[in-house]
C-alpha cells in the first residue's frame, strides 16, 4: 500500500511535464526549490532545536556568488557552483562558530544580526553587488550539455537535485550522528554526561544545513536568472520558517507540505484574490490553532483519531 | 492503521493535478479579445502606487467601452506584491496561463530588471513604469518601452532650473536609500553642478524611516533643499522640516515624486510654493488631460499624478499602436515596431520613443499653489522634449557606470 502510493508519487512528479503547463511546471521548479530550502531549515529547527532566522543568507551567498562569478568574472556553471558551494559551507561553518555560541532566542537574534549584516551588504556594496538593481542576464547551466532552458526541462533537474537532497537529508537524520542531534535537542546535558559534545554535533548540523540551503540558492539564482538583496532578507529566511513550522517540524513530510503551501498560497491564491496576504494569515491561524504540531503531523493525528472511532 | 506521509502528499498531489488538468482557456488567434495584462505592487510599501495603477487601467478601457482598435480587450490584473521572486512569477503568470498580448507595468524597478530577460525571451511587447536607468540605457530590450521617465531625466530640468533661474549656488539633496534616490540625486548634481552650483550633502534614508528628526538635525545649511523621495516619505519629512522652522531658511524644491498628486492631498498651506518637476500634472491644460482629470476625480476624489498617470500615458500609446497596425495584435513584432514609432498624443503632450525605447516629452517645473480649495502642483516652465541622455552626449553618457550612491562623485561635499 505505501510503496504503491510512493511508485504512483514518483511517477506523478516525473511525468507532470507531460500533462501540466509552462505555467504550472514553474511553479513546481519553485515549489521544488522551496522544498529544499525548507528541508534544510529544519534540520536546524526540527532536529536540532535550533529556531534560525537568517537561513536567507546561504540561499542568498550561494545565489550571489554563483551568479558574480558567472556574470561578472566569465566564470563556467561548473567551477562556479563549486565555489560557491563551498564558499556557502565554509560560511556556514564560521556562522556556526558566532551563532552557536547561544541557543534558543539568543541563537535567534545572532541568525538574525548575521543575515541583516550580509542583507546590509548586498544593498550597499552597490560597485559589487548592484545593490538595490539586482544582477540581471544571469544564464542557466548545462549540464553534460543538456540546456535548461525550457521549463520542462528545468524542472526535471530540479526534482533529481530535490530527490537527492531529500534523500540526503534523510539519510542524514535517520543515522546515529541524527539521533545524537535529536538527544543533544532535547537532553544536551545528559548527552553532554555521556561524553557526546553538543556544541560539535550542533555546528555540524549547522554546517550541513547552511551546505543545503546554498544548494537551494544555486538552484534559486538558475530559475530565476536575476538576483536581488531581497532574497537575503528576513521576509525570505521567515517565510521559510513559517513553511517548516507550519508543515511540521522534525518531520521529513512537513516542510515539503509547509514549503509547497506557503509557495502556493503566495504564488497561486494571490492570482484570484487581492487579499491573498489575509488568506495566508487566516491558513496559518488554522494551522496553529486546529494542528499545532503542523500540517502534517496534524493529519497523521486527525486520520488516527477517525480510524480510531470508526472501530 | 494511519496514513502514511507518502499516502497524504500523493492525495494533495492528486487533488493539484485534478485542477491542472482543467482546460485552459484557448484562445483564438484571431478574432478573439486582445488580452492586455498588468504587473503592479498592488500589496507591500509600494501598494499605493500599485493601486492608482489598476484604477487608472480600468478606468482607461472603461471609458472605451472595453474597445481598442475595434477589437475587444480583456484585462489581467497580477499582484507583484512588490518583490522581485514573485513580479517573476506573475510575469509567468501572465504569458504562459493568461496568454496576454502586451504588458503595462511593472512599477518598481528590481520588479522590471528581475523579468527584463524572461519578457525578452518570450517577446512580450512591455510597456513600463520603472524609471531604472538601465532598462533604456546600457541593457536594453527591443521589447521595453517606458512612456514615462528614467529616474533623473525629469532632475535634470529642475538643476538646470535651479542653477539658472533661482540662482541656487549650494544645495543639500535628500532621498530614499534605494536605486530610484540614488540615480536621481546623481543626475540632479550632474547637471547643477555643471552649471556651477555645488551639492554640499547628500543625504540617503531607508525607505522606511519612521521619524525623520535626526536626517533633519543633520541638513546643512544652504539655498535648498532637494527632495529625491517616493511614496509618502516626501510628505513625512517635509512635515518635520517645516516643525524645525528650516522652511524660512532655505528653499524646498523636489523630484518627480516628492510631491506627487497622491501625497499632495494630505497636505496643507506648508506646502505651498514648494517647486518639483515631472513629465506630468494634473494641472497640464490639454484637453486629453482635462477629460482624464475631470474623470479620475469623479471617481477616487482626488486628483491623478505619478503612478495614475504614467499607466494613462501608456494605454494611449498602446491605442495608438494598435489603431496603427489594425489591432493585429498577434504580430508581436508589428505591434512593438508601432509602439516604439508612437507619435501619440497623450495628457503628457506628444510622446515619442528613443532608440533605446525610452519616452522622449516634454518635462514640466510645476509650483504648487491652491486652486478650487486644493492644492495643485501649477505648471510654471515646460522643457520642451527632454531626452534621457538630457544635453550630454549619448555614446560617452552610456560609456559611464550607471548613476548610482557613489557615482558620479561628490566633489564639494562639506564636512
Amino acid at each position: 500500500m505505501k510503496w504503491i502510493a510512493a511508485t504512483l508519487l514518483a511517477a506523478l512528479l516525473v511525468l507532470l511535464p507531460s500533462f501540466a503547463g509552462e505555467f504550472y511546471l514553474n511553479l513546481s521548479s519553485q515549489i521544488l526549490i522551496a522544498v529544499i530550502f525548507a528541508l534544510s531549515l529544519n534540520l536546524l529547527v526540527g532536529y536540532g532545536g535550533m529556531t534560525s532566522l537568517g537561513h536567507a543568507s546561504f540561499l542568498g551567498v550561494a545565489a550571489y556568488i554563483s551568479a558574480l562569478l558567472t556574470s561578472r568574472y566569465g566564470w563556467g556553471h561548473g567551477p562556479a557552483a563549486i565555489v560557491s558551494i563551498l564558499g556557502t559551507t565554509v560560511m556556514a561553518a564560521l556562522f556556526g562558530v558566532i551563532a552557536l555560541r547561544a541557543t534558543g532566542l539568543g541563537f535567534l537574534m545572532i541568525t538574525l544580526a548575521l543575515s541583516q549584516v550580509l542583507w546590509g551588504l548586498a544593498y550597499r556594496m552597490s560597485d559589487v553587488t548592484n545593490g538595490d538593481n539586482g544582477i540581471p542576464g544571469l544564464t542557466r547551466p548545462m549540464p553534460f550539455g543538456i540546456p535548461l532552458d525550457s521549463p520542462a526541462a528545468f524542472y526535471w533537474f530540479a526534482l533529481i537535485v530535490t530527490a537527492f537532497a531529500y534523500l540526503m537529508m534523510a539519510i542524514f537524520v535517520s543515522s546515529s550522528f541524527g539521533s545524537s542531534l535529536k538527544g543533544v535537542r532535547d537532553q544536551p546535558r545528559r548527552m553532554a554526561a555521556l561524553g557526546f559534545n553538543p556544541w560539535m554535533i550542533r555546528w555540524i548540523a549547522f554546517i550541513y544545513a547552511g551546505f543545503w540551503g546554498g544548494v537551494a540558492g544555486l538552484l534559486y539564482v538558475y530559475y530565476h536568472k536575476y538576483i536581488h538583496p531581497a532574497s537575503l532578507s528576513t521576509a525570505s529566511s521567515a517565510e521559510a520558517l513559517l513553511g517548516v513550522i507550519a508543515g511540521g517540524s522534525g518531520t521529513l513530510g512537513g516542510p515539503v507540505a509547509g514549503a509547497a503551501l506557503v509557495l502556493l498560497l503566495k504564488n497561486y491564491a494571490s492570482a484570484y484574490t487581492d487579499r491573498w496576504n489575509i488568506l495566508l494569515g487566516l491558513v496559518f491561524l488554522f494551522i496553529v490553532l486546529v494542528m499545532p504540531t503542523g500540517i502534517v503531523p496534524g493529519i497523521g493525528k486527525l486520520v488516527a483519531r477517525l480510524r480510531g472511532g470508526s472501530r | 492503521m494511519t496514513i502514511s506521509r507518502r499516502q497524504f502528499v500523493g492525495s494533495v498531489a492528486g487533488a493539484g493535478i485534478a485542477s491542472m488538468a482543467a482546460p485552459r482557456p484557448v484562445f483564438a488567434q484571431n478574432g478573439g479579445p486582445i488580452r492586455i495584462g498588468m504587473l503592479a505592487a498592488k500589496t507591500g510599501p509600494l501598494a499605493l502606487g500599485g493601486i492608482d495603477m489598476e484604477i487608472a487601467l480600468v478606468m482607461y478601457l472603461k471609458q472605451h467601452d472595453s474597445m481598442l482598435a475595434g477589437r475587444k480587450v480583456e484585462l489581467f490584473v497580477a499582484d507583484t506584491a512588490g518583490t522581485p521572486a514573485t513580479a517573476r512569477t506573475k510575469a509567468q503568470e501572465l504569458i504562459e496561463r493568461d496568454n496576454v498580448h502586451c504588458i503595462i507595468g511593472p512599477l518598481a524597478a528590481f520588479e522590471a530588471l528581475a523579468i527584463a530577460d524572461y519578457l525578452t525571451e518570450k517577446e512580450m511587447p512591455t510597456i513600463g513604469v520603472a524609471a531604472a536607468e538601465d532598462m533604456t540605457q546600457r541593457h536594453p530590450s527591443p521589447w521595453f518601452v517606458r512612456a514615462t521617465a528614467t529616474s533623473a531625466q525629469c532632475a535634470y530640468p529642475l538643476a538646470d532650473y535651479s542653477a539658472k533661474e533661482l540662482n541656487f549656488k549650494k544645495i543639500v539633496t535628500i532621498a530614499d536609500d534605494f536605486a530610484y534616490g540614488h540615480e536621481m540625486c546623481a543626475g540632479f548634481q550632474r547637471a547643477f553642478e555643471d552649471n556651477g552650483g555645488k551639492i554640499i550633502q547628500k543625504i540617503f534614508t531607508p525607505l522606511a524611516t519612521p521619524d525623520y528628526g535626526s536626517y533633519v538635525a543633520q541638513v546643512k545649511s544652504a539655498d535648498a533643499i532637494f527632495l529625491g523621495t517616493a511614496g509618502s516619505n516626501g510628505f513625512r519629512f517635509l512635515r518635520q522640516f517645516i516643525e524645525y522652522g528650516l522652511k524660512e531658511k532655505m528653499a524646498v524644491i523636489g523630484g518627480m515624486t516628492a510631491l506627487d498628486e497622491s501625497v499632495l492631498r494630505n497636505m496643507g498651506d506648508e506646502a505651498l510654493g514648494i517647486l518639483t518637476t515631472s513629465w506630468y500634472s494634473a494641472e497640464l491644460d490639454n484637453p486629453l488631460n482635462k477629460a482624464f482629470t475631470t474623470a479620475f476625480r469623479a471617481q477616487t476624489k482626488y486628483d491623478p499624478g505619478y503612478y495614475a498617470g504614467g499607466v494613462w500615458v501608456s494605454c494611449q500609446v498602446l491605442e495608438g499602436a494598435l489603431k496603427a497596425i489594425n489591432g493585429k495584435v498577434e504580430d508581436k513584432k508589428a505591434l512593438m515596431a508601432a509602439i516604439r514609432g508612437s507619435n501619440a498624443d497623450t495628457v503628457r503632450g506628444i510622446v515619442k520613443f528613443d532608440e533605446f525605447g525610452n519616452a522622449v516629452g516634454n518635462v514640466y517645473i510645476r509650483k504648487v499653489t491652491r486652486r478650487d480649495g486644493r492644492l495643485v502642483n501649477t505648471v510654471i516652465k515646460t522643457y520642451p522634449d527632454v531626452s534621457q541622455f538630457w544635453t550630454y552626449d549619448k555614446a560617452e553618457f552610456l560609456k559611464n557606470p550607471v548613476y548610482s550612491r557613489d557615482y558620479p562623485p561628490a566633489k564639494n561635499l562639506e564636512p
